[in-house]
């Protein structure tokens, strides 16, 4: 049961970080792709009626995360207490942003609503980077199953890290790089003309940039925290994800080079998916590791819920989710296509 | 106090009190907005749909404020309050968690849809698209409320062998007595807000002579929903959630009356100012025996006082939950006044001339948001000390690990940004406000 929601919180994730990574990533190409006032607002407009919808998934995963695992949510949550403040605040600056700026007049105040959404979106994409930098590393838990992380220490990979160190500084570039590009492929399957083709620009000029630092990225994670191979080498099957990794980064290359649009889209999704898969597959059946004593690392077992919570969970988490699904596939077929400026809307 | 706890509670004291300003007049715009897009599928009449797309403005700008605010509500649980988390999680996530599955997607997909759709929909598949967002705000709010009874009354859970609760049972938790109470009575006070806010809208139009037709449209529209929503705060939801408090917190209620000494025929004191170190209440205005009757249907009933109870299960705040429930109960009758006179005024054809009335109504605006606000620290404040009524104190529920200081800091931040942010709406909805309802006939940007 516990593996079960592991592995629905898992989803979650990597569905928020999907959807939601294409629409930051929009925010941070959208002042250098899109150069005059209307301009920005096609790429508003590509994002307007969905980008809402996404963030919610990560309220859900949120939710979901609260209610399967109690103890990891008071935990990581007053631990993270800092960054997590501040990614509040990041994400209500970027709501405002994309909502509020088709109510200013005043290029002078609209260009300044252009602003926030750029700075918020780069920064959130950093630090959805560097938390999951965090998780992998490891934090200081005590024997309570408490710990208070400060946002930096000596930025060194220790037993007592900041939320900042070279590894999560160096996650956060990688989420910043990778939701860029992926930010930038679907903004060129929702656009045509001048918008099209900068927007494929930023994309090539990201590849060997991602491609680089993922492989560095890799041999890292392996430097600072080698069991993270421990879960690989007992089950080979699942070296079929960093293949797949390199695979999709590949097709990446491949379809932007091809003009393949939409394939290119998928192709960095699946990247996206597979780097969060591989990394839980690591950790698995740690969620948050303790960089104290390995004893306190928070498990799935430690952390879970009452099991009859947890099996009467599923029932209403099923029906919940194929609406939810529904609702996206309706929404998506509903504004699919590229956008054109004429019309209501953004 | 420990001032770690004092910030905590600040901390989301303050957060929930903006946040609560903009889910209410959500949901009761929500409701408001498909009876005017019924009115104009009815009726074919178009006036009614420029109406639906006026009123449909102001709900975006408010509720991504709705949205924003929010989301610290639920990361607050972790971060502020983590042992309250780890001890309730394995209940009240249930409920927290199905909000953002049921009702957040919902609400959140088909906003967008209502918003910008209309002219890519049918007008009845853009009625759904009203009722979708309507269903989704209102289940929204019911999955809150039942966590918020579950903290008032708890029910359905079973002690885990390392201290914290677990779910027994999922239906006697979505089903809790005290959460139909206060779902039903914290609703009709979200339609009152919606009521009053557009009966205000349009009185400002009638009497400034500009969109006249419109403002009547709203005047109507917020006249009777108002009438019928102000009584039904008092009766019967006011009244089911007042012998809940009696029946399941008898601490609260002589707490919330500021009643020091039980007595049989206790009297219900309308204004008088509470000293709690003297135990009595100075300048008092007191009608007889009005409070047993009120509590328990017959004027002789003993009422449980104060001093039944000891000191340390009184509510810590008496004096401002005493004021939080009077303000509450005083405003919600003057509510029912306003709207009943009219209403009146309505049927009998006068109200567009009564310009006295429409003064009334057009000032009235921020009434029922401190109304709202009032009732909601009654409710908390009345179920101190204790976060969990009768199982888990205040006191030991907030982030030991995260110190006063650096709550501090954020709850200066939140204030800077809600700041910001609040101004940034009031001059937005004047912007629309001046617009008027008949200025973009589609959202044009």
């Amino acid at each position: 049961m516990e593996t079960l929601w592991f592995m629905i919180v898992a989803v979650m994730v990597a569905a928020y970080v999907v959807l939601d990574g294409f629409d930051l990533g929009a925010g941070v190409i959208c002042l250098f792709v899109a150069r005059s006032s209307a301009e920005r607002r096609m790429v508003l407009r590509a994002i307007g009626p969905v980008w809402d919808g996404n963030e919610v998934w990560l309220l859900a995963a949120g939710g979901t995360l609260y209610f399967a695992f109690p103890q990891l949510y008071a935990s990581s949550f007053s631990g993270f207490y800092l960054p997590l403040m501040m990614v509040l605040w990041l994400l209500m600056l970027r709501g405002i942003g994309i909502e509020f700026r088709a109510h200013m007049d005043n290029p002078v105040w609209i260009g300044f609503f252009d602003a926030i959404f750029f700075v918020s979106s780069a920064l959130l994409a950093i630090f959805l980077g560097a938390a999951l930098g965090n998780v992998i590393r490891g934090v200081p838990l005590g024997p309570d199953g408490y710990f208070f992380e400060p946002l930096w220490t000596d930025f060194r990979v220790g037993a007592h890290p900041g939320i900042l160190d070279w590894y999560t500084v160096m996650a956060g570039v990688i989420a910043l790089v990778t939701l860029t590009a992926h930010g930038a492929l679907y903004i060129v399957t929702k656009t045509e003309a001048d918008l099209n083709l900068r927007a494929r620009r930023v994309a090539l000029v990201m590849w060997p940039i991602q491609a680089l630092l993922t492989v560095i990225s890799l041999m890292a994670t392996n430097w600072i925290k080698p069991e993270v191979m421990d879960n690989y080498r007992e089950h080979p099957i699942g070296l079929a994800i960093p293949l797949l990794v390199l695979a999709s980064l590949g097709a990446m290359l491949w379809a932007t080079l091809k003009r393949k649009e939409k394939p290119a889209f998928v192709a960095s999704a699946l990247y996206i998916v597979s780097m969060l898969v591989g990394a839980a597959f690591a950790l698995y059946p740690v969620v948050l590791p303790a960089s104290t004593d390995p004893g306190y690392s928070l498990t799935i077992y430690n952390s879970a819920a009452g099991h009859h919570g947890l099996v009467v969970g599923v029932t209403w988490w099923c029906i919940a989710f194929v609406l939810a699904l529904a609702y996206f596939v309706f929404i998506f077929r509903m504004f699919r296509g590229k956008v054109r400026l004429e019309g209501s809307g953004y | 106090m420990d001032s770690a706890l004092l910030v905590h509670r600040l901390h989301f004291a303050f957060t929930v009190t903006f946040h609560y300003l903009f889910p209410q007049l959500t949901m009761g715009l929500a409701l408001l907005i498909v009876v005017l897009k019924t009115l104009a599928l009815r009726r074919n009449d178009e006036l009614y749909n420029q109406a639906a797309r006026f009123w449909a403005r102001i709900f975006g700008i408010n509720f991504v404020l709705g949205v924003v605010t929010g989301i610290p509500m639920e990361f607050q649980f972790g971060t502020n309050w983590s042992h309250f988390s780890r001890f309730a999680g394995g209940v009240i996530g249930q409920t927290l968690a199905m909000e953002g599955m049921f009702a957040f997607f919902l609400e959140s997909a088909f906003l967008g849809l209502f918003l910008y759709g209309e002219k890519k929909l049918s007008p009845r598949a853009h009625w759904w698209s009203a009722v979708a967002v309507f269903l989704g705000s209102w289940l929204s709010g019911y999955f809150i409320i039942v966590t918020d009874a579950w903290m008032q009354n708890p029910v359905g859970y079973e002690r885990a062998p390392d201290g914290s609760v677990q779910l027994a049972s999922f239906w006697e938790l979505v089903l809790n007595p005290w959460a139909w109470w206060q779902y039903a009575h914290n609703m009709s006070g979200a339609v009152i807000t919606g009521a009053f806010v557009m009966a205000s809208v349009g009185a400002f139009y009638v009497l400034s002579n500009q969109y006249r037709e419109h403002g009547q449209i709203f005047l109507r529209t917020g006249v009777w929903a108002g009438c019928i929503f102000s009584i039904l705060q008092l009766f019967p939801t006011g009244d089911g959630q007042g012998r809940m408090v009696t029946r399941y917190q008898p601490v609260t209620l002589a707490a919330m009356e500021a009643l020091f000494t039980g007595q049989p025929g206790a009297p219900l004191v309308i204004i008088g100012q509470p000293d709690v170190e003297a135990r009595k209440i100075d300048n008092p205005l007191l009608v007889p025996k009005a409070l047993s009757f009120l509590t328990y249907r017959r004027w002789e009933a003993h009422v449980e006082g104060l001093d039944s109870f000891p000191e340390q299960l009184w509510p810590q705040n008496i004096p401002l939950l005493y004021y939080s429930y009077h303000i509450m109960v005083g405003l919600g009758t003057i509510f029912i006044a306003i709207m009943v006179v009219s209403a009146f005024l309505l049927w009998r054809g006068k109200l567009f001339d009564a310009r006295w009335m429409l003064w009334i109504l057009l000032l009235s605006l921020p009434f029922p948001y401190i109304a709202n606000t009032a009732g909601w620290m009654t409710a908390e404040l009345g179920r101190q000390p204790w976060l969990v009524y009768g199982l888990m104190l205040t006191a030991d529920g907030y982030s030991k690990t995260v110190s006063a200081g650096n709550g501090m800091f954020t709850l200066l931040g939140f204030m800077g940004m809600y700041t910001v942010l609040g101004i940034l709406f009031l001059f937005l909805v004047r912007r629309e406000i001046e617009r008027g309802p008949a200025a973009a006939a589609a959202l044009e940007h």
